[in-house]
């Protein structure tokens, strides 16, 4: 089995599997990361999605062999209880979600969006977060959630 | 102390009734904190902490304290299905029963071990304490306390004044684990030696399996086991990775029979009321004096079939060990769900544990209990390991139950001044419920597919006593002098219905207040006026006068602009909605503005009920705009998200709510008020921009088009 190197999280990774298997697939399954969840598998959903460099991809077709020497963030690499990003405690704060499946997904498209574009407008929330779907309806929260991380952001 | 005679045994709450004994309820553990044991579920709605805001209420403890066991066929009282909007009236009365009678009859014990009166005595974060510094505590208490007796109900819950916690929006307490990922959803638990299953279905509706070559599938590294059973078929192998690739295998050698026709999907209206049905009286009112109709508007509003569409695919995992076995679900019912797989196995119902875990929002009988039989079965295979099955994106979308398409015929007599005489309301649709655990026949997919399989069960309707199911919401709220409503229910089904959220609710919420708009604006009356006239209930009027103050009913004409308004009171009997839509748009239409106001009684929490009702307007904004299941004569084609749209981010409006709180009424459920008066808001909306009523839902561009050739 061929091997690929990439940085999960910061830490350096090597995985020996099939290179065209899906970054999902390699997350879940050999890495146990249950972060990242699986949706469609087609790309149409955005529950998979992971930063990969400074990009929300959804990991369930993007082929392992791609991210090759790049560094891929997932939910589990965006903060923690003790040590949350913005992005969580915004999350918390305007309580934006009601099932919350779809949401280690779009914190992931948030984040990159935020690194982009540190203020963004709500017209530029929706468009990036446009590829993401919610069942439950808590799209404008989730939205509220978004601008609160990026005012807070900048306050410092 | 709150103390009165005790209220004959009929009065208690029906949960409690079904389960009397205090200690199935609550528990006080060792480490100073209080298990509370609700036999609803969460689904994404915040059950959870609204049931603990009550319980800590009640027990004069800090939520902190509080710990929310998952319901569990081992554990848990049965409380049936999370559903229908009632855990709150149901779960909710009954926990604040429990614990205002648990708080007592610690007072009388502590009272007794102290020495000292029980009216001298308070407790604080569970520590009893009384003049003279003397103290003691529920867990100090617990040893000398036995819960293992029936409620009594002779203990009055704390009043409104009283309660410190039920009332505030209180954050939830499941969100955190969620917003970091923490393991929560049935999704992502690893259980130990873990196998991962697949089942193999047909592309055709309800096509046989005439053929299986294994040969292939065994090549497959990982592979367990290769199960078959009649026409259900599936895998079992170590890695999720290598159940994917032998599912693949196992397909290509798969043959499968025609399968069953399938309707016209562009003439439902015909296919329904051609169909074989069992006809009901819903409602019948006659007028104390007949008026002379003048003439008569007669009106069809459709409804096509909608998916639950659930953003996980349905999950579950089964572990046998010898002829017992353990389930681990996102069924919205456990107990119901182990009647059926009992009915399957042919097991009692004590070899057999159910055990919640949360999913995805469901919005009613998704494909979670027919997952929970899959994995029952492929594990029969592991050897005893757990074994872990999922369904794929496609199998979610046209496998699992829909909610029912409808026709919705209203006949409405006027008189010579458009005032409305009679009004008839006549619905056509499957039944719109097949929930597991209530007939004697299994109501889970693989059952019909077995050697020996279970005949398929037709769809039934809840009895009208329970909110009803497809005649749900028909009998009207306004006063009209008579009516007539009536249900006929199909009594084939060439596509699996079962609940989704509002049952006939959205459909006939939608028809009765397209048709009221439509009388209004023909007499050139005011639709607010015109509804307000013809309610008598201040809490229904309270909620539309609300909603049309804040949305500054009615905004001055716009080109391109359009404003309609609409109400319902969900199933008649719970909370009251109304909505005020705001479109822009010509052909392509989208909903820019929903205003709302929502009276649920006693809001527990109301920032939770906000949630629900925002959320329960997205969502029925995308199926008044998007939804609607395709097939052709044999599939159901619209199996991914391409084929069946959801509303995105981009195209969702600005929702306002307003919660009118009435805490001394009983709290009822949020989740499926909003449905029906959104999307009849929505239609009128269209109707007050663009001069035309669409009375099939979704109102898509070619809807609109159609409507404007037939104008
Ligand atoms: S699971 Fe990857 S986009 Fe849906
Ligand atoms: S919160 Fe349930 S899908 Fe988004």
């Amino acid at each position: 089995m061929p091997s690929v190197r990439f940085r999960l999280n910061g830490a350096e990774t090597d995985i020996d599997a099939d290179p065209d298997r899906p970054l999902l697939d390699i997350l879940r399954g050999q890495l146990g990361m249950t972060g990242p969840h699986f949706g469609c598998g087609a790309g149409e959903c955005g529950a998979c999605n992971v930063i990969v460099d400074d990009r929300a991809v959804s990991a369930c077709d993007t082929p392992l062999w791609s991210v090759t020497g790049k560094d891929v963030t997932t939910i589990e690499g965006l903060g923690t209880s003790e040590r949350p990003h913005p992005l969580q405690r915004a999350f918390i704060a305007e309580q934006a979600l009601q099932c919350g499946y779809c949401v280690s997904g779009i914190l992931m498209s948030a984040a990159a969006l935020l690194k982009r574009n540190p203020s963004p407008t709500s017209r530029e929330v929706k468009e990036a977060l446009d590829r993401n779907l919610c069942r439950c309806g808590s799209h404008n929260r989730i939205v509220r959630a978004v601008l609160r991380a990026a005012e807070e952001m900048a306050a410092g | 102390m709150n103390q009165q005679p005790a209220p004959s045994p009929s009065a208690l709450p029906a949960s409690l009734a079904a389960n009397p004994k205090l200690s199935t309820w609550l528990k006080f553990s060792s480490d100073g904190k209080v298990a509370i044991s609700p036999g609803k579920v969460e689904i994404g709605q915040g059950i959870v902490t609204a049931l603990a805001q009550i319980a800590a209420d009640e027990l004069d403890i800090d939520l902190s304290r509080v710990q929310m066991i998952r319901a569990s066929t081992a554990v848990s009282p049965n409380e049936g299905v999370t559903s229908g909007s009632l855990s709150i009236q149901q779960s909710g009365r009954a926990l604040r029963h429990v614990c205002a009678e648990v708080r007592r009859i610690f007072l009388e014990q502590a009272a007794e071990r102290l020495g000292i009166d029980i009216d001298a005595l308070d407790i604080e974060d569970g520590t009893i304490s009384g003049p003279g510094n003397v103290r003691t505590s529920y867990w100090e208490l617990a040893q000398e306390v036995s819960l293992d007796r029936d409620a009594t109900l002779s203990v009055t819950p704390k009043t409104v004044a009283r309660r410190l916690l039920a009332g505030n929006s209180i954050p939830r307490i499941d969100i955190p684990d969620k917003v970091f990922a923490r393991p929560r959803f049935i999704h992502d638990q690893a259980l130990v030696g873990m196998l991962h299953g697949r089942v193999l279905r047909p592309e055709n509706t309800r096509a046989k399996l005439v053929g299986l070559r294994e040969d292939n599938v065994r090549a497959v590294v990982g592979l367990v086991a290769v199960v078959r059973d009649g026409s259900f078929a599936g895998v079992v192998a170590e890695t999720e990775h290598a159940a994917e690739a032998a599912l693949n295998a196992l397909r290509k050698g798969a043959t499968w029979s025609d399968g069953e026709p399938l309707p016209d999907e562009d003439d439902l209206a015909s296919f329904l009321k051609a169909q074989p049905s069992e006809s009901t009286v819903i409602g019948e009112k006659t007028a104390a004096s007949p008026g002379t109709a003048a003439r008569t508007i007669r009106r069809q509003y459709t409804r096509p079939y909608i998916a639950h569409a659930s953003i996980a695919p349905s999950c579950a995992v089964a572990q046998w060990a010898g002829d017992r076995v353990h389930v681990w679900t996102h069924s919205q019912g456990v107990y119901l769900l182990r009647t059926d797989l009992a009915l399957v196995l042919k097991l009692p119902v004590e070899n057999i544990t159910i055990e919640h875990m949360e999913g995805a929002g469901c919005y009613g009988h998704n494909a979670a209990d027919d997952v929970a039989l899959d994995a029952v079965l492929l594990a029969k295979s592991a050897g005893g390991r757990p074994v872990r099955v999922q369904w794929s994106r496609q199998g979610e979308m046209s496998d699992a139950p829909f909610g029912a398409a409808m026709v919705i015929e209203i006949e409405a007599d006027l008189d010579e001044r458009g005032e409305i005489i009679d009004w008839r309301h006549s619905i056509w649709s499957n039944g719109h419920a097949a929930r597991p655990g209530r007939a004697a026949q299994p109501a889970l997919l693989a059952a019909f597919e077995l050697e020996n399989p279970f005949p398929r069960i037709v769809s039934t309707n809840p009895p009208q006593a329970n909110g009803g199911g497809g005649d749900r919401n028909s009998i009207p709220l306004y006063d009209f002098p008579s009516w007539h409503i009536g249900s006929h229910r199909l009594t084939t089904m060439p596509i699996r219905t079962s609940a989704l959220r509002t049952l006939g609710g959205q459909g006939n919420v939608f028809a009765i207040e397209s048709m009221l708009d439509e009388i209004a604006v023909e007499r050139g009356e005011d639709p607010v006026a015109f509804r307000l006239r013809h309610l008598r209930d201040e809490r229904a009027k309270d909620v539309i006068r609300a909603a049309a103050l804040r949305a500054g009913w009615k905004p001055e004409k716009r080109p391109g602009i359009g404003h309609g308004v609409s109400f319902g009171r969900y199933k008649n009997t719970g909370a009251y909605c109304a909505a005020v839509a705001e479109i822009e748009g010509a052909e392509d239409i989208s909903v820019r503005k929903l205003t709302l106001a929502v009276d649920v009684g006693e809001a527990i929490n109301p920032d939770g009920v906000i949630n629900q009702i925002e959320g329960g307007a997205i969502q029925a904004t995308s199926w008044v705009l998007k939804e609607r299941v395709r097939f052709d004569r044999r599939r159901i084609t619209s199996t991914s998200w391409s084929e069946y749209p959801i509303l995105r981010f981009s195209e969702v409006p600005e929702v306002e709510v307003e919660v009118i709180q009435r805490p001394d009424m009983d709290p009822v459920g949020a989740g499926e008020a909003a449905h029906g008066p959104v999307t009849a808001a929505i239609a009128n909306a269209v109707f007050d921009a663009l001069g035309v009523r669409v009375r099939d839902l979704p109102i898509t561009r070619d809807r609109i088009i159609a409507a404007m050739e037939l104008t």
